[in-house]
């Protein structure tokens, strides 16, 4: 017996060790209710040992890093605070034209929720935290943060940077804390489809891409569509962004549902700062509710304003149409169908007191038109009417009566107008 | 002095390291693997820890060695992950054995036997890590890209390379 332990040292110490660590891992993936939960109290203790003897190094390089980034910027590269400020302040004034929109649609939504007795949770209080470290590996998906129990955090409180959210506490020790991200395998939340406003739950995976997988195939999900957390998993408050639809395929290993890959809307590789939700109410935070009386107060006052525009726009329209009107009935010394003779520049042979305007274009000429009258030197005493035609000028605008004569005059055609227009002009009463 | 062989057994040498060494050297390699993705990203593919875990193992040339040195180095690696602990563990158990015995048998101070020998030992790990997961955890969502391994294996190789020959001035003979 001894030469055998002695002969098969090596091979008997890796089976043990081995088989030690199966009966742990056995141990471990007992206990948990549910992937991504917290360790049991035993393993809490190693893992505490572990991370207790690293993140001190990783707060010492991050606190080194930060105070070199930030005094470089908060002392010494300031030159472009100017102008960042002024890209600032305009981009502060179309938010709150975009807050004025969307403030009456968000009043009346919080009406009809108080209607239905809805219970909505917002987010009431958030703690700022540094991102320190990382697990190491790709196939983890974990982030340590400089913030732990002693500051009010718990575990299964969510993550989240303005972009949208980034995953929730596991681990919580004295002064740090482990993040799940949304794209470790062992993670998932309650998301809602914006615009089809479809339930699904959203899950990691070993690659790192974030995924679901329970919908079964829909024409209406489209690429591009928004995905926001639900509420449902009473984790994440409801309306903050996911991400967005990037693919849409059937899932091989689930059939027949599909398998829909998401663009997070935070960026999940580069993170710096985040925000831990710590408490959540059922009503809006004071700070929302007063930028949302601002936002529809600058609605109404917009609105009025739009009013106000649209009633002085209407009165000069009413007055412009009731001069036109005036002015069609009226007889005008200037011809609105031949607007070049009014803008013709006077001669230079004019007469000092003004231009004599010349008379509108009879409709229906006969003998009495002017113009018609033949030269005096063509005309012969004592002719008859017919071969000398002698008719007095009428005044312009005056219609033309019939002619009683036998011999009706010849008539002339009307001359053509130089302007077309859609009407055809009127024939020539016989 | 006699010529090295691969199969002669009396040249090679038994190589020894400082409690120090043997100590800050697998730490500052988690420390490192912990502290390199968060501003770079794309190094989460490096596994120093298992370059560490093969040095050792190879310098040692003692299984037993190889395998409780594969084992810590894996057991704290695993503390820092959401993973159970014991998958890493394990994987570089085995391969801390594996390494070990192959260094009593060959010559691993030659560049082409330490690339060959880095390389596959980096596919055995992430077969390993597949086989834990599938079969004794029984996660049956998790997939392993195997091209992907293939070029962390060869991304590991190159930072092996000269890590391997700044540990070789730790070495201590016996």
């Amino acid at each position: 017996m001894e030469s055998f332990f002695t002969r098969f040292k090596n091979v008997l110490v890796l089976v043990a060790i081995l088989l030690a660590q199966t009966i742990g891992l056995a141990v471990q993936v007992r206990r948990p209710v549910e992937p991504g939960a917290p360790d049991g109290s035993s393993v809490t203790l190693l893992r505490y040992w572990a991370v207790a003897s690293v993140t001190p190094f990783e707060r010492f390089f991050h606190g080194f890093g930060y105070n070199i980034r930030h005094g470089w910027s908060n002392y010494i590269d300031l030159r472009n605070t100017r102008r960042q400020n002024h890209d600032l302040q305009e981009q502060i004034a179309r938010l709150r034209l975009e807050q004025a929109a969307l403030s009456e649609d968000a009043i009346q939504g919080h009406r009809l929720q108080a209607l239905l007795d809805f219970q909505q949770h917002y987010v009431a209080t958030t703690v700022a935290a540094q991102v320190i470290g990382t697990s190491g590996s790709d196939l983890s998906r974990v982030l340590y943060i400089d913030k732990g129990s002693k500051d009010g955090l718990k575990p299964d409180q969510a993550v989240i940077t303005p972009d949208g959210i980034i995953g929730k506490l596991r681990d919580v020790f004295p002064h740090t804390s482990q993040v799940l991200l949304i794209n470790d395998q062992t993670s998932g939340a309650g998301v809602l489809l914006a615009t089809t406003r479809l339930r699904a739950i959203l899950r990691g995976s070993t690659t790192g891409q974030i995924l679901i997988n329970n919908l079964t195939p829909d024409s209406r999900i489209k690429p591009g569509e928004q995905v926001l957390t639900s509420g449902g998993d009473q984790v994440y408050p409801r309306g903050l962004p996911v991400g967005t639809i990037e693919s849409i395929k059937p899932d091989p290993d689930h059939q027949p549902y599909t398998l829909i890959q998401l663009h997070p809307a935070a960026n999940l590789n580069q993170l710096e700062e985040v925000l831990v939700i710590t408490g959540t109410q059922p009503t809006l935070p004071v700070e929302a509710q007063r930028d949302l009386a601002v936002g529809a107060a600058t609605a109404e006052t917009q609105a009025a304003s739009a009013k106000q525009l649209a009633d002085q726009q209407a009165a000069e329209a009413a007055a412009r149409s009731a001069a036109q009107i005036v002015a069609d009935r009226l007889p005008s010394i200037h011809d609105p169908d031949h607007p070049e003779t009014e803008a013709t520049p006077a001669t230079p042979g004019a007469a000092p007191g003004g231009v004599v305007p010349k008379p509108l274009p009879t409709i229906r000429p006969d003998r009495y038109t002017s113009g018609t009258t033949p030269p005096a030197a063509d005309l012969k005493p004592g002719a008859a009417e017919g071969t000398n035609p002698t008719t007095p000028t009428n005044p312009p605008g005056t219609t033309t009566q019939p002619p009683t004569s036998a011999q009706p005059p010849p008539v002339k055609p009307p001359k053509p107008k130089p302007k077309t227009n859609s009407t055809p002009p009127p024939n020539p009463q016989p | 002095m006699a010529t090295r062989s691969y199969t002669s057994r009396r040249e090679l040498e038994q190589h020894s390291f400082s409690p120090a060494v043997a100590l800050l050297v697998p730490l500052g390699a988690i420390l490192l693997q912990a502290l390199l993705p968060k501003p770079f990203p794309r190094l989460a593919i490096l596994d120093l820890p298992l370059i560490v875990t093969v040095f050792f193992a190879v310098s040692r040339r003692n299984p037993v060695a190889g395998t409780l040195t594969g084992a810590a180095i894996g057991l704290l690696q695993d503390a820092l992950t959401n993973q159970p602990i014991g998958v890493n563990g394990m994987a570089k158990s085995v391969i801390g054995y594996i390494a070990a015995s192959i260094g009593i048998q060959v010559d691993v101070e030659n560049l082409t036997t330490r690339i060959f020998i880095n390389f596959g030992f980096f596919l055995l790990n992430s077969l390993l890590l597949f086989l834990i997961n599938r079969r004794l955890l029984g996660h049956p969502d998790f997939h392993i890209l195997w091209l992907h391994e293939l070029l962390r294996a060869a991304i590991n190789t190159a930072v092996a390379l000269p890590i391997f020959f700044l540990l070789d001035n730790t070495k201590r003979r016996e």
